[in-house]
């Protein structure tokens, strides 16, 4: 066996599902707290504080649900395959059950920016639904997600849905940027990308500091509803142990 | 502050029902991705309970 | 991804053993046998392929402008539809009677024998398919200017579905229930090609230059034949130990 001794010393750690569970406890607070703060800043900020787009109206202001959505459900993605890959190579029992846990919160995110995006479409474009390019994705996104739980729930043996649904999640990983080029390339028509790392919004400050808010605030509710859900797996898959054990019954 | 009153804060310039209704979606989403798995943390530890008890006087 | 398949010894050497003419062909082989042998399954794509497009004259409009609007995208879904509807047995069949758990335990690599098995599905349903949509072609009133970029994007296309398709039945293959979960996982995998085989089409009817969209199409199928086969024989390790 080859000793791979060049990663630090918490990597280990987080191998071990008693450590993580006791982590999360201690994290999940913090975060909890953070969510409920940013998301109540952010949301009243949104809806009261933040001026009307001088061509949108008031409408504009489902941008401040429907772009942190988007992003989550991207970024949610991007982390279980991630974590699957963790698992897949390490073969990290934590890593399984945080891209188990990612699954079903990117779904429903992926849903939510898409009822946004649907309900927003209707008093811009006069209609519900429209097959713009990045609505569609966002489609596409959500089918893979739906395919990976799909996958996941078919297969018994944990360890290997764990790994099926690690090698479906990097297949798509890698098709998510070519899916994503050639759903552009066939139709454009929505704005473009509200926010980029490399270039300043073109929003003024007003709009989209409290959009910045509510992305922060998305972004510690992910971390919160998945380590509930970690957590929850851990308990379930460690349940012959003792420290489980003295858990419930202590 | 950009609206005048409540009333025109609830009525969005007439766009209320697609702002109200994509928060609204929004905090159904949150929330139940917040209880569903405190739910079902809930159901695990008392079905784990109940199985230690039921395991308890063979050992 | 080569390093997430564990078992493998390291100095077995997957690079001097890479000489095509054993395994590659031996695979190949086999499977193509064994499939002329069972003749049945070799038509049934084909009819459905057929089916597929007769339902949607009937199903939409027999108007033979609308047809030849709408032919470039049915012909592509159903040929996409077809090389989904065979995936299923592409693994099965080897993975029920033990042969798939000798193939992954054999020191061949698995990467040339995955790549033979996939090329064989191909061959039996992907490149039947192409030289049977001209005839689906002049049923939708495709007009004869996109016939060549028809049977050219799905020569180009058919084998990344097949490549494609081939992870999903790979991921699938331990489940008694593969059939409907498989298009589930791998409909949405498809899209590009369709997107871009269905515009070549598109393309050559109206009389636009088509090397950009064959150029994607092979880009795709060049990226799909170097990634899938290690996702194929990844997913078949798991499959197989689970």
């Amino acid at each position: 066996m080859a000793e791979k001794k060049w990663m630090p010393r918490w990597f280990y750690q987080l191998a071990s599902p008693r450590w993580c569970y006791e982590i999360t406890g201690k994290l999940l607070p913090i975060f909890a707290i953070a969510a409920v703060a940013t998301l109540l800043v952010g949301t009243i900020w949104a809806l009261a504080f933040a001026p009307a787009d001088y061509q949108q109206g008031n409408s504009f202001r489902i941008i401040y649900i429907h772009v942190p959505a988007s992003i989550l459900a991207q970024s949610c993605y991007m982390m279980m395959a991630v974590a699957g890959a963790i698992g897949l190579i390490w073969k990290m029992k934590v890593a399984d059950m945080v891209a188990k846990a990612c699954a079903p919160i990117g779904a429903t995110i992926a849903i939510l920016s898409l009822a946004t995006g649907a309900i927003w479409g209707k008093p811009t474009w006069g209609s519900w639904w429209v097959w713009d390019a990045r609505l569609t994705s966002m489609l596409i996104l959500l089918f893979l997600y739906l395919g990976i739980i799909a996958l996941n729930s078919a297969i018994e043996n944990a360890q290997t849905a764990a790994q099926s649904t690690a090698v479906l999640a990097l297949v798509g990983l890698v098709n998510i940027p070519i899916i994503k080029y050639s759903v552009d390339w066939w139709n454009t028509l929505h704005q473009p990308a509200t926010f980029t790392l490399t270039e300043r919004p073109a929003m003024p400050s007003e709009m989209w500091v409290p959009l910045l808010v509510m992305v922060i605030g998305f972004y510690c509710f992910f971390a919160v509803a998945m380590m509930l859900r970690l957590r929850n797996e851990i308990i379930q898959r460690e349940r012959r142990s003792s420290w489980v054990r003295d858990l419930i019954t202590g | 502050m950009s609206f005048e009153s409540f009333a025109e804060f609830i009525d969005m310039g007439g766009h209320g029902l697609y702002v109200w209704l994509s928060y609204a979606i929004a905090l159904i989403v949150i929330v139940t991705n917040i209880v569903n798995p405190l739910m079902h943390k809930r159901q695990i530890f008392i079905e784990q309970a109940s199985r230690l008890r039921r395991e308890k006087p063979k050992s | 991804m080569s390093d997430t398949v564990p078992n493998q010894p390291a100095d077995s050497g997957m690079v001097s053993e890479c000489k095509v003419d054993g395994p590659f062909w031996g695979a190949l082989k086999r499977d193509l046998l064994l499939s002329y042998r069972r003749k049945s399954d070799l038509v049934n794509p084909l009819i459905f392929f057929l089916m597929v497009a007769t339902l949607f004259p009937l199903g939409v409009s027999p108007d033979p402008g609308f047809l030849a609007d709408v032919a470039p995208g049915v012909v592509w879904v159903a040929a996409l539809l077809a090389t989904l509807l065979s995936m299923d047995s592409l693994f099965r069949s080897d993975f029920e009677d033990g042969t798939l758990e000798q193939i992954l335990l054999s020191p061949q690599p698995l990467y040339m024998v995955v790549l033979a098995k996939v090329l064989a599905h191909w061959m039996l349903t992907g490149l039947p398919l192409t030289l049977l949509a001209p005839l689906l072609g002049v049923m939708l009133f495709l007009p004869a200017d996109g016939m060549s970029g028809l049977v050219i994007s799905l020569l180009l296309g058919t084998p990344t579905l097949s490549l494609v398709g081939a992870i999903g039945a790979a991921l699938t293959v331990g489940l008694r229930k593969g059939g409907v979960l498989i298009s589930l996982l791998v409909l949405p995998l498809y899209i590009p090609v369709l997107i871009f085989g269905s515009a070549a089409v598109q393309g050559a009817v109206t009389g636009l230059p088509l090397g950009g969209y064959f150029a994607i199409l092979g880009a795709m199928l060049s990226l799909g034949l170097v990634m899938a086969p290690l996702a194929i024989g990844a997913a078949l390790r798991i499959s197989v130990s689970g």
